[in-house]
């Protein structure tokens, strides 16, 4: 190791080091990504960045001349996000050198994910990407970095059964929904948010049975899109205050700044359906649905962190996979870092 | 063989339901159906023999003292998990019938005092205070199985709302199922006791003074705290953890007030044993 080159690094934070609460601070909103982009590509001396902005974490991955600009970088972070730098590096991941690559491959395999073994995080890993692409981030030490990423976690996933059981977000939902309903033919499900979670809870709902599946967005034509592909009804946004009590099922994923169910809203649906249960499920980060709505008599609330918690009880069954996973991203974390080194002569891990 | 032995070796069958069940439970594993099923309905086989030899001796409803009240209605319930536990796939059900049945059965066996003595000619030999009494009876055992349902639910309320849902929790009926074998319960249960108390109010009519109007209240008060819970959850103004507390509580106070119903039947002969009775 020597503090000579550029260095490969990633910082961020993720839900091993920080709290929902936290998480919600440092979620950065659809409107502000591009233009935290264009401060870190004006910052001196970092050659190339990429953005991994989830649920669950948010991490820059990138090339710095050296430890200043890795500095610059995390403040301009904190500044945009209203948060003391020094709060943050308590909560902070940084990882330098050949462990930039052993996390990244990490997170993209689903092993370092809140779910064990979920599939949705390699998509988002490769959509963070493909926006450093288009935004002309990434320079050689990334693209290869990145690649080789995708390949390992390509490998991880045939060579091990780390996914086995289809982890995800939407199915640990659906579960626990027959936990509260025993069958989901006659549940009616209303979906708040278009997005991609969104489109993938409903599909999981759609296929253990649920029928009647409504979408609302606040582009209508976002629902309707959905609500086409899914063969559902769309509601208007501004109709679901309205039409809350109808529905048993209410799944929120938007990227919407704060609530937009609160506990007032749920405890007047409430008083239309009061002996039916309602189960609402925060897919969102921020959280959409407001923590006093759980007290509301016959509602079970549940954000991501409740159900990656009801995934770990099952998770003992895939940790024998993960230490399968662990020696792959070892052995191809070395042979990365041989490339990457021999590709930028002098890149370290500071 | 006596009839109290049938019925103790009942009692042992229930219990050995229980036991098993619980060790299955605290291995986390899923109780298994079938085997409970078959377990309750050995012991309800068994019990079922033990009354019968008990009405034969009797010549009528073995429903004479406080023994053969608590008997009766544990093998009203179980009788009932046999219909319910065949329609619904309710693993803990079946568990916590062989519990309420092992309670109730041997509690009642091992007090001798309960049995000692008994009421003859307690239905004056009118086949439809018999069938009052039966019915009656028979409801709550309906209610009992209603509260047992009512734990299932506070027991499913407080996993989901806790957010613990392994372990034993994981082998519970969804909130909703619960819900709805809940409601059904109670309205068959009102309506068999609606039913044996218009069989009784049809006998009361005819022959006031022969009902005593300590039980003539209990019963009815009973009736109408069932017919109130019934009415409040279709109003869909008691439902949910309410609910279930309600059904517990009722079911202990339907419990107590066997104890004034009994007491109340005037023609007691001193010192009649249930070994020696006479028809």
């Amino acid at each position: 190791m020597n503090n000579s080159g550029p260095t490969l690094f990633v910082v961020g934070a993720s839900h091993h080091t920080t709290p929902l609460e936290w998480r919600e601070k440092l979620a950065v909103g659809p409107e502000k990504l591009p233009i935290l982009r264009s401060q870190f590509a004006t910052l001196p001396g970092l050659h190339e960045f990429t953005i991994l902005n989830t649920c669950n974490r948010i991490e820059i991955y990138g090339v710095a001349a050296d430890s200043a600009a890795i500095d610059s970088l995390q403040s301009v972070f904190c500044d945009s996000q209203n948060i003391a730098f020094e709060e943050f590096s308590k909560v902070q991941i940084k990882r330098l050198g050949p462990e930039t690559i052993r996390h990244l491959v990490s997170v993209a395999s689903g092993i370092d994910s809140q779910l064990v073994g979920e599939n949705e995080i390699f998509g988002q890993v490769k959509d963070a990407y493909a926006d450093a692409l288009t935004s002309r981030t990434v320079g050689p030490v990334l693209n290869r970095v990145f690649q080789k990423a995708f390949q390992t976690a390509k490998q991880i996933r045939t060579q091990t059964a780390i996914n086995a059981g289809q982890v995800s977000t939407a199915n640990v939902a659906v579960d626990l929904a027959l936990t509260i309903f025993g069958d989901l033919t006659d549940a009616r499900v209303l979906l708040v948010g278009a997005g991609e979670i969104g489109e993938q809870s409903a599909k999981a709902f759609r296929s253990r049975g649920a029928r009647a599946i409504t979408v609302a967005s606040r582009t209508m034509t976002h629902a309707m899109e959905l609500a086409t592909t899914l063969d559902a009804r769309a509601l208007p946004f501004e109709k679901l205050d309205h039409h809350l009590s109808e529905f048993d099922i209410v799944a929120c994923a938007t990227a919407a700044p704060g609530s937009i169910l609160t506990a007032e809203m749920v405890a007047k649906a409430m008083k239309a359906r009061p002996a039916s249960p309602l189960f609402l499920i925060d897919l969102a980060m921020p959280r959409d649905i407001a923590v006093e709505a759980a007290q509301v008599e016959n509602v079970y609330l549940y954000n991501l962190d409740d159900l990656a918690k009801i995934s770990d009880q099952n998770r003992a069954a895939r940790l024998s996979e993960v230490e399968k996973a662990k020696i792959i991203i070892l052995e191809k974390t070395q042979r990365l870092w041989q490339i990457v080194q021999g590709q930028a002569p002098g890149t370290d891990e500071g | 063989m006596t009839d109290r032995t049938w019925l103790w070796i009942a009692a042992a069958c229930y219990l050995a339901g229980f036991v098993l069940g619980t060790i299955v439970l605290l291995r986390g594993h899923k109780q298994s159906r079938g085997r409970m099923y078959a377990i309750v309905a050995v012991g309800f086989a068994l019990q079922t023999v033990g009354l019968y030899l008990r009405g034969l001796e009797v010549k009528g409803c073995p429903l004479g003292n406080t023994f053969e009240l608590f008997q009766f209605t544990a093998w009203s319930a179980t009788s009932l998990f046999l219909v319910v536990g065949a329609t619904f796939r309710l693993s803990l059900l079946g568990y916590f019938t062989s519990l309420m049945a092992a309670v109730l059965t041997t509690l009642s066996l091992s007090i001798p005092a309960w049995d000692a003595t008994r009421r003859v000619g307690v239905f004056g030999g009118n086949a439809w205070i018999e069938f009052h009494a039966a019915l009656a009876l028979f409801s709550y055992g309906v209610f009992g199985l209603l509260a047992l349902t009512s734990i299932m639910f506070l027991l499913r309320h407080y996993s989901l709302k806790s957010k613990q849902l392994s372990g034993a929790f994981a082998f519970l009926p969804s909130i909703r199922d619960l819900d709805d074998i809940g409601l059904r319960l109670l309205v068959v249960g009102v309506i068999l006791l609606a039913a044996s108390l218009g069989v009784g109010a049809v006998y009361w009519l005819r022959a006031p003074d022969t009902v005593n109007i300590a039980k003539l209240l209990t019963t009815i008060g009973v009736g109408v705290a069932y017919g109130v819970t019934l009415t409040l959850r279709k109003q869909g103004m008691l439902f949910g953890k309410r609910l279930s507390w309600v059904c517990i509580i009722l079911f202990g106070v339907a419990l107590l007030s066997l104890y004034p119903v009994n007491t109340s039947r005037p023609d007691l002969p001193p010192g009649s044993s249930a070994s020696s009775l006479q028809p």
